[in-house]
């Protein structure tokens, strides 16, 4: 068997102030294969975020593990991250903008500014690439943000609920927009959001995380039966409303086990 | 016919207009008042002076004093504790947003040197510098520094975490993070920083010149209220108004011109 592209074991993470302790992941496991698209799906404030920090190595997990079987001597590969705003800076230009992360690595090489070009006329940017972020349309500026992750060319992408700031409309576009992209890189991706049907319409496989402290809930792979997985053909996708009870029913589950706790 | 945007721009520029006549006018209206009451003695002219005797002191000094030597020597001190100040303060704030330890040890002594009364420090400086240029420029520096430090290291504490967290996802280091995010996203606020200073840099220059100058304005104001030409002081303040004002006006053409650019 193809072993895994990433294992997560027994990951724990509490918050410490001088009052209390709260615990936001409580033995976290799972794995992830290579090029999957994996949506975690959760109460709001459940310890989401909190995860995807850790993977990315920002909070070092208190408890637990990660690991990348396929990497020599236990390195990290590169690892992308897109946060929920786009954060483009007013002071540069879309160019400017998307190259940051090369400025920041010091490697503005003319192959990894060939490839942010490509994107950059691939995804409809390149006449833009002179104007100020605030001069952009929010879904043009949230692709600008995916090309600024991409140009350092991650093998794995985290996606911390980056279409959240726009209108439905917008996002629709948008999100069937970023995760073309990302299958098109072949990239693997994990995505928060707390958006069910962009969980069911974007991912191969979703991950369901309980109440604070969170722990997995389930893990429900996704198989629809359509030839293009765009927002919009996923949503007629046949099997799409089952899946949709299922998330809904399960997420209910959990909002009535929050009631009885706090009434009990 | 014009169209609803030429007459918003009209109406724009008419507003505009209006408000510099206004305060032209204002300050007419005042000199002219002023002239009139000292001539028809409602003041009196020596204690109060008058345009007239303040345009003649100018003259006066200006043949007999050697003025634009007093205004020189003010107009240099001022400059250099000015670009001293927000270097220093520049450099103390990124220092201090580098180590929190160190921020967080030295608060409590910040703040007391800011709220000190920098004019009880003059008399030291003299001691220790002398009389010269050297201890002028200390006082002018001194006025303005603390504060500067406490504002900037505040602001630069204020940057969005976010972004800073954009860079660290980027790999970023934390003096990238401050080079590529906070300076330009605190360019406003050093701007603004600039104004208070130079404004605090010609309070301590002056100062400074009460207690231990042979020369600027500071100088010439003292040495006018000992001999009791309170023309040759209200002529040294009215070239102060104007210094102010045009360090003003030059930093307001700076601000105005980083707005435009981003």
């Amino acid at each position: 068997m193809k072993s895994p592209y990433m294992v997560l074991e027994h990951i724990s993470f509490s918050y410490h102030n001088m009052q209390a302790e709260t615990i936001a992941l409580s033995d976290i496991s799972f794995y992830v294969n290579k090029g999957e698209f994996i949506a975690i799906v959760g109460p709001s404030g459940c310890g989401k975020s909190t995860l995807l920090s850790i993977i990315a190595g920002l909070l070092t997990p208190e408890e637990g593990k990660i690991t990348f079987p396929d990497m020599k001597d236990s390195s990290k590969p590169q690892i992308g991250y897109m946060l929920q705003h786009d954060h483009l800076f007013e002071w540069r230009n879309i160019y400017q903008n998307v190259t940051l992360g090369l400025d920041i690595c010091k490697c503005k090489t003319s192959e990894n500014l060939e490839y942010v070009n490509e994107m950059l006329k691939d995804y409809g940017l390149w006449q833009f690439r002179h104007k100020r972020p605030s001069e952009l349309s929010g879904g043009m500026k949230q692709r600008a943000a995916l090309i600024r992750t991409l140009a350092l060319k991650p093998d794995l992408l985290l996606l911390d609920e980056p279409f959240s700031a726009l209108d439905n409309q917008t996002r629709l576009y948008v999100s069937g927009d970023i995760c073309q992209i990302i299958r098109k890189e072949k990239k693997t991706a994990i995505l928060i959001t707390h958006d069910l049907s962009e969980a069911i319409s974007l991912s191969d496989r979703i991950i369901l995380l309980t109440n604070r402290p969170a722990k997995i809930k389930s893990q429900i792979p996704v198989k629809l039966s359509v030839t293009e997985r765009t927002p919009l053909k996923a949503r007629s996708a046949p099997e799409f409303n089952d899946y949709f009870n299922l998330l809904w029913k399960e997420l209910a589950d959990e909002d009535q086990s929050r009631t009885i706790c706090t009434t009990a | 016919m014009k169209t609803n945007q030429e007459l918003f721009v009209q109406q724009h520029k008419k507003h505009h207009r209006m408000i510099l006549i206004l305060r032209i006018l204002l300050i007419v209206c005042f000199l002219l008042l002023w002239e009139y009451a000292a001539r028809k003695n409602y003041i009196d002219a020596f204690f109060f002076s008058s345009p007239s005797d303040v345009y003649h002191c100018f003259i006066q000094l200006y043949q007999e004093n050697n003025l634009l030597n007093h205004i020189g020597v003010t107009l240099l001190e001022t400059i250099c504790s000015f670009f001293l100040v927000i270097l220093l303060s520049l450099l103390v704030a990124s220092i201090l947003w580098h180590f929190d330890k160190a921020a967080e040890v030295l608060e409590p002594y910040l703040v007391v040197l800011n709220s000190l009364p920098k004019s009880a420090l003059a008399p030291l400086f003299i001691v220790w510098l002398g009389t010269g240029i050297r201890t002028i420029i200390v006082a002018g520096i001194s006025v303005a520094i603390f504060g500067a430090i406490i504002s900037l290291y505040t602001a630069f504490k204020q940057t969005d975490p976010e972004k800073i967290k954009l860079i660290t996802t980027l790999g970023g280091n934390k003096k990238q993070a401050f080079y590529l995010v906070v300076i330009p996203y605190n360019i406003p606020v050093i701007i603004s920083n600039m104004k208070v200073n130079i404004g605090l840099a010609l309070v301590g220059v002056i100062i400074g010149e009460f207690l231990a100058a042979k020369r600027g304005l500071g100088y010439l104001i003292i040495y006018g209220s000992q001999v009791f030409k309170l023309s040759m002081v209200i002529t040294s303040i009215v070239i102060l108004c104007i210094i102010a004002m045009l360090f003003y006006g030059g930093l307001q053409t700076l601000e105005h011109h980083y707005k435009k650019k981003v």
